[in-house]
């Protein structure tokens, strides 16, 4: 019953916890409109490198 | 364009820390249709500023890094409502735990949500990916002790939220729960 004990027990189930629900986020599926997004933007990459100098934000 | 090396780029890693990146705007947005609309936010930016990007660096870092500065900008321009929702919210209601002292684990987030967002960025970063004190400072560009504090605050009031600080909580003190209890079944003695 002391509360150093009590206060790592505490601790480790709130850690625990927190662990759990990001790797319940972690463990869903990353949708497809990401893969698009990446895709999206390398293509536009390869292109600026190809026109060579065009550059703007 | 650093492609006169063999070291692969970085930008062909960014779709590992996607899960992550994901995970990191929930626990900050509460809400997937933002924290999606965040990481596509966050990606955009990260491409623009690749050339920002040291390599060899922990890449997931600094993702994180841009996904809440993003957050926080967005945050800003919205300006009060979400915040009024931190505080009011923060107010309300505890969660008591199962007998056994444990929580279940959509009640835990439920009351985490009400965290302000600080103390949810900070105990995510350390407490769920593993970063350390350091690291986590630096994502969020404060010391180490405010993380520090931001986490001993967050599991203070977690704590408090939870009702799970002090054992006369978990033992059961009303008598007729307790009677009820102990007649139907063997009491489970505090584990806590």
């Amino acid at each position: 019953m002391t509360d150093d004990k009590d206060k790592d027990n505490l601790e480790q189930q709130i850690d625990e916890n927190l662990r759990k629900v990001f790797q319940r986020h972690l463990e869903e599926e990353v949708p497809d409109k990401f893969m698009d997004l990446l895709a999206q933007l390398k293509k536009a990459d390869e292109k600026a490198d190809e026109k060579g100098s065009a550059h703007g934000d | 364009m650093a492609t006169d090396s063999d070291a692969p780029d970085p930008r062909d890693e960014v779709v590992e820390h996607l899960p992550a990146m994901r995970a990191f705007a929930a626990s900050l947005t509460r809400n997937s249709a933002a924290a999606d609309d965040l990481v596509q936010d966050t990606i955009v930016k990260a491409w623009k500023n690749f050339d920002k990007f040291q390599e060899g660096t922990n890449l997931r870092a600094w993702l994180f890094t841009i996904l809440r500065n993003t957050f926080y900008s967005d945050l800003r321009k919205k300006k009060r409502e979400v915040e009024d929702v931190d505080g009011v919210m923060a107010g309300t209601l505890s969660e008591k735990p199962h007998h056994d002292g444990r929580l279940a684990l959509m009640d835990f987030e439920k009351v985490f949500q009400r965290l302000p967002v600080e103390q949810r960025e900070a105990l995510i970063l350390v407490g769920a990916t593993g970063m350390s004190y350091e690291e986590a400072a630096e994502t969020c560009g404060v010391a180490i002790g405010t993380i520090k504090s931001r986490i001993n605050r967050g599991r203070a009031r977690l704590a408090e939220l939870l009702d799970i600080n002090d054992d006369d909580s978990i033992e059961m003190t009303d008598q007729a729960t307790m009677a009820v209890v102990t007649s139907g079944m063997s009491v489970r003695k505090n584990t806590g």
